[in-house]
């Protein structure tokens, strides 16, 4: 049912654990539904310099949390938040239809991150990275 | 892959090898259509009366009230469907529990949609259903009730000879899932005063693709498929003899060594649960003693279940999850949240089903890489990094 590149991020996962020194920490997903990206990431002059993840959750949830973080890092923040949930599926090879939402709560997780950033620095970040991820019902679709 | 440990004899369990050498002859030379009059047919026949006697036998019923399936979830689906649309006119109630497999539960909720009403008793942390409850549920237009004899996640086996007893009393239907129990501990249904019970081959080492459903004598159900006269011509189509054979003799092998077979799986099963809670944050899910032979099912908290089952299966360990993402759905198991654990506890679940076939190796295999897996994914679970600070 997974893609040999899904398999690869779950059994290998890229990134993981907490990250020293850094200055945007995001969590989405909720225990209910059954999954939850913490995401930290190191940004400097607008760039993610490092990025690490830390999920709960099923092998797409791991292997999408994986491999955003390789997407996202090196990037600029402009370029991290065009990343979409549609790329991460992509960018795995494919999702089975029912875990399509684990790439949604990828996507949620870097703008996540990218919230905590502008907040930290009392920047409202509404306006840059909208109104984030909402997990009222689970997976909001 | 070093080694392949099969831990999952509830989703299926291997085909015996009495089972295949039962069916052989009826895939090669004993091709013939029972329903024929010349002697290939006289034989196939004769093989189908055979293997109704056996059948029958095993769990104490007369051969006329065994009818041939194509599944445990048909015989599910025939006798509830069949029961209501014979009694729609006499009461419309029904009492079932709330951990039923989907083969009653959902059938039972397509009939709410036709007008019957369904009380799903509750169950407690075990996962038993209580006499009383069921007592206490009857109505005056109550038709049927339906409690499975086990459960397929946790393991949990039901006072069925006690329900059955109180329905009999009030002159109510007795049907149960007993696809889970069949061949693994005992049933009697005229001790238990069942009237109708569900089984499947697959789970006791008979083929797949063949059940059957046990109807007490006086009891006449509707036909489920019309066409010829099969089954009395209640179940039309020509019978896949091969897999009726097959699974009878499946199941007098598994009756007759059921005491053998019981001692040695519960004795792998118990060491199995006895090391499994020696990790951290890991509980047995079920009733602790009235629990199928094989069953061996936990929750591990702060981790998911599929993840496990996938990191469980790198290591060459089949096993299985009541887990949301595992089967697609987001919401986790019925059962596990009728037990009372918490959703995000119910999302670690992990189900081990040992069977004859496995060894004290097997055990001792799984409870080496057990504790890597739960570490490795708790090391990545925010949820575990919360626990920690607590």
């Amino acid at each position: 049912m997974y893609s040999e590149k899904v398999m690869d991020h779950f059994a290998n996962p890229r990134n993981v654990g907490e990250l020293e020194g850094a200055n945007a920490i995001g969590q989405v997903g909720n225990p209910k539904c059954g999954d939850i990206m913490k995401i930290y990431m190191r940004i400097e002059d607008d760039v993610i310099q490092d990025v690490s993840f830390k999920t709960f959750g099923c092998g797409a949830a791991i292997a999408t949390s994986s491999i955003s973080t390789e997407m996202v890092k090196g990037k600029t923040i402009q370029e991290a938040l065009a990343v979409s949930n549609k790329a991460v599926t992509e960018a795995l090879d494919g999702l089975p239809q029912e875990k399509v939402h684990c790439s949604v709560l990828a996507e949620a997780g870097i703008r996540s991150a990218i919230a905590d950033y502008y907040e930290r620095q009392g920047i409202d970040p509404t306006p840059i990275v909208g109104c984030g991820y909402d997990c009222e019902s689970c997976h909001g679709h | 892959m070093s080694r392949f440990v099969y831990a999952d004899n509830a989703a299926t369990a291997k085909l015996s090898q009495t089972a295949l050498d039962a069916m052989l002859p009826w895939l090669k030379e004993g091709y013939g259509n029972p329903s024929s009059v010349y002697r290939l047919g006289r034989e196939a026949r004769r093989a189908l009366d055979g293997a109704r006697d056996q059948v029958a036998a095993a769990i104490g019923a007369k051969p006329e009230e065994i009818l041939f399936t194509g599944s445990g979830t048909e015989a599910d689906n025939w006798a509830i469907r069949g029961l209501c649309e014979k009694l729609r006119e006499k009461g419309r109630h029904i009492i079932t529990s709330a951990i039923e497999h989907h083969a009653v539960s959902h059938t039972l909720e397509a009939l709410e949609k036709q007008g019957f009403e369904v009380t799903y008793l509750s169950v407690d942390s075990c996962g038993r259903v209580s006499v009383e409850d069921v007592k206490a549920a009857i109505r005056p237009d109550t038709i049927l009730i339906t409690i499975m004899f086990a459960n397929n996640e946790i393991g949990t086996i039901q006072p069925i000879a006690e329900i059955g007893a109180i329905a009999r009393e009030h002159g109510i239907f007795f049907h149960t899932d007993a696809v889970q129990a069949a061949g693994h501990v005992p049933v009697d249904v005229g001790a238990m005063h069942i009237d109708l019970l569900a089984l499947s081959a697959h789970k006791f080492g008979g083929p797949k693709g063949v059940g059957a459903l046990y109807v007490r004598k006086g009891i006449k159900l509707p036909s489920f498929i019309t066409g010829g006269g099969q089954e009395k011509g209640r179940r039309a189509g020509t019978e896949n003899v091969a897999g009726i054979v097959g699974m009878a003799a499946a199941l007098t092998e598994a009756v007759a060594h059921m005491d053998e077979n019981r001692a040695k799986v519960e004795a792998l099963r118990d060491k199995l649960i006895a090391g499994m809670l020696q990790i951290p944050a890991v509980r047995l899910t079920g009733d602790p003693v009235n629990r199928l032979p094989g069953n061996a099912s936990f929750v591990v908290e702060c981790v998911e279940g599929e993840a496990m089952i996938l990191m469980l299966d790198a290591q060459g360990i089949a096993a299985s999850s009541g887990s949301a993402c595992s089967s697609g759905a987001l919401d986790p198991s019925h059962v596990l949240l009728a037990i009372g654990l918490p959703h995000e506890h119910a999302h670690g679940s992990v189900r081990f089903s040992l069977g004859e076939a496995n060894t004290e190796a097997d055990v001792d295999y799984i409870l080496e890489k057990m504790p890597p897996i739960a570490a490795k994914l708790r090391a990545m679970s925010p949820l575990w990094e919360e626990r920690a600070d607590d």
